[in-house]
């Protein structure tokens, strides 16, 4: 079947299979920021945004993207790299499996809310897992972040 | 593995209905549980060009789209009044955001999963399931009814002056449930639903203080064991679930 999806702001025309899953699908085209950690909907390391909202890429098929605005994090390289910085500086990037996802969910959430408490931050990324780094840099590379978006901060 | 063979995004219920007839199509949720299933679906039916992704208020009753996410649900401010806010603790601890955007209303009561946070809470609540074929069907009904191959368009909840609580136990935030639970309190009934016995959510009702609720659920309820916990570990949290609940809701009837 065809498809059409305009990812990272590029329309692109596919014939693919109807099974084929988004993650297959942008992997497909290059994007290898998106990464595959369970196949059970759990661990948000392929977190894409659909229509600008974070959904698990393996768990939703190609198809029903069809029509739609698909981002990843090489559509945003500018901010997950200030970003990225921030939680490479708290050393919680360690094996960086996860920080894609991550940052894809985080920068979902600055799209909502420019300004949020740590506390919303961490219900917001309770579906992103993180076998190596226990959490918290990332929580403070991610708020150190929010604080110099704001003006709190050193960016 | 899951394969498709075809995807299909329907254009009509009639179309849906009648393509969902054949034993080897299936109709699309959320498609979180159902992609990890081993099977070949010959025709994968998609509702989402119908519509159904709208809550509507109305002053006596919620109408709720199936292919509404769980996130908007949550983030549904009218509800979430009505509910006392039980809806978002029913549902923030499901999984994750993105989870939450993707899995639906109504495949999550579709599928009637013993662990279902959504399916307790609207139990509870006494909705209803509006069907394609069968027409408004209480859920308690519902509950019951064999897989006639129909199609689950909306879920109403009629408004009732009522207090209600929600509460799961988890050993993990984000995890499955050990044991849902919701209760709705009127002037003088409550409405007691169960789930995560480990098997689908059951109701209790009645004119019933605590120490009846608790004895009901003693003899009425069933509660299993599995690797999440023992039958008499669910028996002895849901007692203690009644107890919270009559506090919440404001003491015994």
């Amino acid at each position: 079947m065809k498809v059409t999806i305009t990812l990272n702001g590029r329309d692109i025309t596919r014939d693919i299979d109807p099974g084929m899953n988004l993650y297959a699908f942008v992997r497909n085209e290059n994007m290898y920021s998106v990464k595959c950690g369970c196949e059970t909907s759990s661990c948000g390391a392929c977190t894409v945004l659909l229509d600008d909202e974070p959904v698990l890429s393996c768990s939703i098929l190609a198809a029903r993207a069809d029509g739609r605005e698909v981002t990843t994090l090489e559509g945003v390289q500018e901010q997950a790299g200030e970003l990225a910085a921030y939680i490479a500086a708290e050393g919680a990037d360690q094996c960086g499996f996860c920080n894609p996802g991550f940052m894809m969910n985080t920068i979902a959430l600055l799209k909502k809310n420019s300004n949020p408490t740590e506390s919303e931050v961490n219900e917001h990324l309770a579906g992103n897992l993180c076998r190596c780094s226990g959490y918290q840099g990332q929580t403070r590379g991610i708020m150190k972040y929010i604080e110099a978006k704001n003006g709190k901060g050193v960016l | 593995m899951l394969k498709i063979k075809k995807y299909v995004r329907a254009q009509t219920l009639e179309e849906a209905w009648e393509l969902n007839q054949d034993r080897n199509n299936q109709v699309l949720g959320g498609m979180i549980w159902m992609r990890q299933a081993d099977k070949v679906i010959d025709t994968a039916i998609d509702l989402s060009d119908l519509g159904l992704d709208v809550i509507t208020e109305t002053e006596n009753e919620f109408i709720i789209g199936a292919m509404a996410s769980l996130n908007q649900l949550m983030e549904n401010e009218g509800f979430i009044e009505y509910t006392d806010g039980a809806v978002i603790d029913a549902i923030k601890p499901i999984v994750g955001v993105q989870f939450r955007n993707m899995a639906t209303v109504g495949g999550s009561i579709y599928a009637k999963l013993g662990f279902s946070d959504v399916f307790t809470l609207f139990l509870a609540l006494d909705a209803k399931v509006r069907l394609v074929k069968a027409g408004d069907v209480e859920i308690r009904d519902f509950a019951e009814m064999k897989n006639e191959r129909d199609i689950l368009t909306h879920v109403i909840v009629k408004k009732s002056q009522a207090k209600i609580f929600y509460q799961s136990v988890r050993g993990a935030q984000t995890d499955f449930p050990i044991l849902t639970f919701a209760a709705r309190r009127t002037d003088d009934r409550m409405y007691i639903a169960v789930g995560g016995r480990p098997g689908k959510a059951v109701l209790l009702e009645g004119n019933m203080d605590r120490d009846e609720m608790k004895k009901r659920m003693e003899e009425e309820v069933s509660f299993g064991s599995n690797l999440k916990g023992s039958g008499e570990y669910r028996l002895h949290l849901a007692k203690v679930l009644c107890d919270r609940a009559v506090e919440r809701l404001g003491g015994e009837i």
